[in-house]
């Protein structure tokens, strides 16, 4: 993981003092509401429904046992003892005072954590595969150039009043798990034929009220100029993205407006002029980040006595089996294995977790996996790099705190936004439509039976829980003060990404289960043999869904 | 006479604006003697006779076209920048644009509707002087020092990773 230097925390502490400075003056009545506003959503400070939220970054998902039990204590101090995993990898307290903001701030600062651009107009936290720098079908690790965009957008002078959040996501994987193509900058890693490290670079994807898939403006970008083309795109974006209207202000308008084409010949052009000039990465600032994120120290097993005694565990223990199809994943070590800890129990709000659980993760990172962990887009937390052969007493410690649900990956795995519980955008909630799903299918065979599944769950067009994206989305919306709730089917945030349609008129909240009972339905008595959901819904359609869901009942 | 910050210190401003009256036309208002800073159509229809004069600056605003004074930047005095909003970010390109890509030397100065807590990202992006609509100039400057390090390149300072 990368470690700070003198430079990192003076750059740090500076920001924590300078936004002390802002909200003394703003409480004192020094400094507008109006001036305030963005200052505090560019150090992560929303004013909720309820009270402030407070959404700290975890860069590109990487946490390390020590953050984790400052964010549990954090919790426990200044919060109600939980906080909550949102879908750009990032922790959300959900209570904190505004006047505690800046002692938060600086206790998060103390372990290298920052909340700086979390939130506001401006370059959001770049997120990444959870599995970076493990997984077995990785080109290169992305962590070392996710690090270098941290640094370059954090803080960047030019870049802090965008007429829109701008987000970044970095795919270095055969199969993308970062959604790169939704994103206001997608960027794949890989190396040319040439041998030659660098990205290709998709611009003007998004979700949202317009969602839309970015397009490739450039097929390779040598690894050195990474930074200088950013500029030209940001730069590009600020001097001609629309400010007379927040719902057209994202980049992807400004890209769909101009064409795709001519928005590249514009970045294009900028960047010749300045990709020879300083910003221009030195091989020894790559191999800089590169030095942070080399392999711990992997073991060699006896990988045949490994596997036997995990075949024999499996079949004493039915449970235990089901948790490693569902929860342990293949490590491109062969004796090592990626746990995901499930924050998706039925009864807890999709994502939340508790300071005492923190701590819990923080306790097995250190004893499993080298002291770190992940967050995931998902809303779960990974232990990345198990040892195979300790398989079943983590088991054994992670049912014990709660994460055992064996539920990865499938429809009770929900990706959820906060909601109407606890955010002022939202349109309706969006909590209590994930936890009556989760009571209604709790039969954890016909789960399994039913097989991949994302269903993913906003409360507002605002997307938060990427609806559109999810093979099943629900989308909460507003009619006359009324609560109603649209279905889609076949979105996709893979290598495959495509938008979900719109199933047809809204539902009630209490028909919700019934309505997905249907479309499950609908597909177990279509799909051929070896089909997900997502394959039988591409190949029937959205008809038959529609018909089932909509005949009236006689 | 109204203040300004200028390179970091407060100064009586020795710089007056014309403004336009109506029935005023462009080309032919008279620009006085002394300091002035005229609106850009006005420097465009009479630079023939105030590119001579090295007391004259151009007022420009988010719209304009920083391209028109390509040939200018090399002479001019002073560029005030004005900013309709301080939510509108397009001033910080623009700034550093005319300072990386036209190579102005002179006194670039920003006006309107800025605050005092973007001064440090301003003076990043080139800005060195500040027409800030604040009481207490000496106090705010001091927010100019907010963030001293930075990672990225500065008008005037390379990125944190050259100096590493």
């Amino acid at each position: 993981m990368y470690i700070y230097d003198q430079h990192d925390h003076s750059i740090l502490q500076q920001r924590v003092e300078q936004f002390r400075q802002q909200t003394e003056r703003y409480l004192a009545g020094d400094l507008a509401e109006e001036a305030f506003l963005p200052l505090r959503l560019q150090n992560g400070l929303y004013v909720q429904r309820l009270a402030p939220m407070l959404r700290v970054n975890v860069p590109y998902g990487m946490i390390n046992s020590r953050q984790l039990r400052r964010v549990a204590r954090v919790a426990r101090d200044y919060d109600k003892g939980y906080v909550h995993i949102s879908t750009r990898q990032n922790i959300q307290f959900n209570w904190p005072d505004l006047a505690d903001v800046p002692a938060i701030l600086a206790e998060l600062a103390e372990v290298e954590m920052h909340a700086t651009q979390s939130s506001g107009n401006c370059i959001r936290n770049t997120t990444a595969d959870q599995f970076a720098g493990i997984a077995e079908d990785e080109l290169l690790d992305p962590r070392p150039y996710c690090e270098i965009i941290r640094q370059w957008s954090t803080l960047h002078p030019e870049f802090a009043f965008l007429p829109r959040k701008f987000k970044i996501a970095v795919n270095a994987a055969k199969e993308d798990r970062a959604a790169s193509q939704v994103h206001d900058i997608g960027l794949d890693l890989y190396e040319n034929e040439a041998g030659e490290t660098g990205f290709r670079v998709r611009v003007g994807g998004g979700l949202g009220r317009t969602p839309l898939i970015g397009s490739v403006v450039r097929e390779f970008l040598p690894e050195q100029e990474l930074l200088s083309y950013l500029d030209a795109v940001l730069r590009v974006y600020n001097q001609k993205g629309r400010r007379d209207n927040k719902y057209k202000a994202r980049i992807k308008i400004l890209v769909k407006a101009m064409g795709p084409e001519a928005f590249a010949e514009l970045v294009e052009a900028e960047w010749e002029r300045i990709r020879d000039g300083y910003t221009r990465l030195t091989q020894e600032e790559i191999d800089r980040a590169k030095s942070f994120f080399t392999e711990p120290s992997y073991q060699s097993f006896d990988s045949a006595a490994i596997d036997a005694a995990i075949a024999e565990q499996r079949a004493e223990s039915t449970a235990f089996d089901k948790w490693l199809t569902r929860n342990v994943r293949q490590h491109k070590k062969a004796d090592y294995a990626s746990v995901t800890l499930s924050l998706k129990p039925t009864g807890v709000a999709p994502g939340d977790v508790t300071d005492k659980q923190l701590d819990i993760i923080a306790d097995l990172a250190d004893e499993y996996s080298f002291g770190e962990a992940r967050t995931t887009h998902e809303q779960n937390i990974v232990l990345g790099d198990v040892e195979k052969a300790r398989l079943f007493e983590l088991w054994e410690k992670v049912k014990a705190a709660g994460f055992a649900t064996p539920n990865i990956g499938t429809l009770t795995d929900i990706i959820c936004c906060p909601g109407g519980d606890y955010c002022s955008l939202a349109n309706a909630k969006s909590i209590p439509i994930a936890d009556a799903i989760q009571r209604r299918f709790s039969d954890m065979d016909y789960l399994y039976d039913l097989g991949e599944l994302d269903l993913n769950i906003s409360g507002c067009m605002n997307a938060c829980a990427h609806h559109h994206v999810g093979h099943i989305g629900i989308l909460g919306v507003d009619k006359k003060g009324q609560e109603f709730y649209q279905v889609q089917l076949g979105g996709s945030a893979g290598n495959d990404t495509k938008l979900g349609k719109v199933l047809g008129p809204a539902f009630d909240a209490e028909d919700i289960p019934l309505v997905l009972e249907k479309i499950l339905n609908i597909f177990v008595e279509n799909r051929i043999e070896g089909e997900e959901f997502l394959q039988t819904y591409q190949r029937i359609g959205m008809a038959p869904f529609k018909e089932r869901v909509y005949a009236k009942d006689h | 006479m109204p203040k300004i910050i200028k390179d970091g210190q407060v100064y009586e401003d020795s710089w007056q604006s014309l403004s336009l009256s109506e029935g005023d036309s462009a080309s032919a208002v008279k620009v006085p003697e002394g300091q002035w800073i005229v609106p850009l159509n006005v420097w465009l229809e009479q630079k023939g006779t105030l590119k001579s004069r090295s007391d004259v600056g151009v007022q420009i605003s988010i719209d304009d076209d920083i391209e028109l004074l390509a040939d200018d930047y090399a002479n001019l005095p002073l560029l005030a920048f004005d900013f309709p909003a301080f939510m509108d970010g397009r001033g910080f390109s623009a700034a550093f644009l005319i300072r990386d890509r036209f190579g102005f030397q002179g006194e670039l100065r920003a006006s309107g509707a800025f605050i005092r807590d973007q001064l440090c990202y301003l003076q990043r992006c080139g800005f060195n002087a500040f027409a800030l609509n604040e009481e207490d100039l000496e106090a705010a400057k001091a927010s100019l020092a907010d963030l001293q390090e930075a990672y990225q390149a500065s008008a005037d300072k390379a990125p944190l990773f050259r100096r590493r």
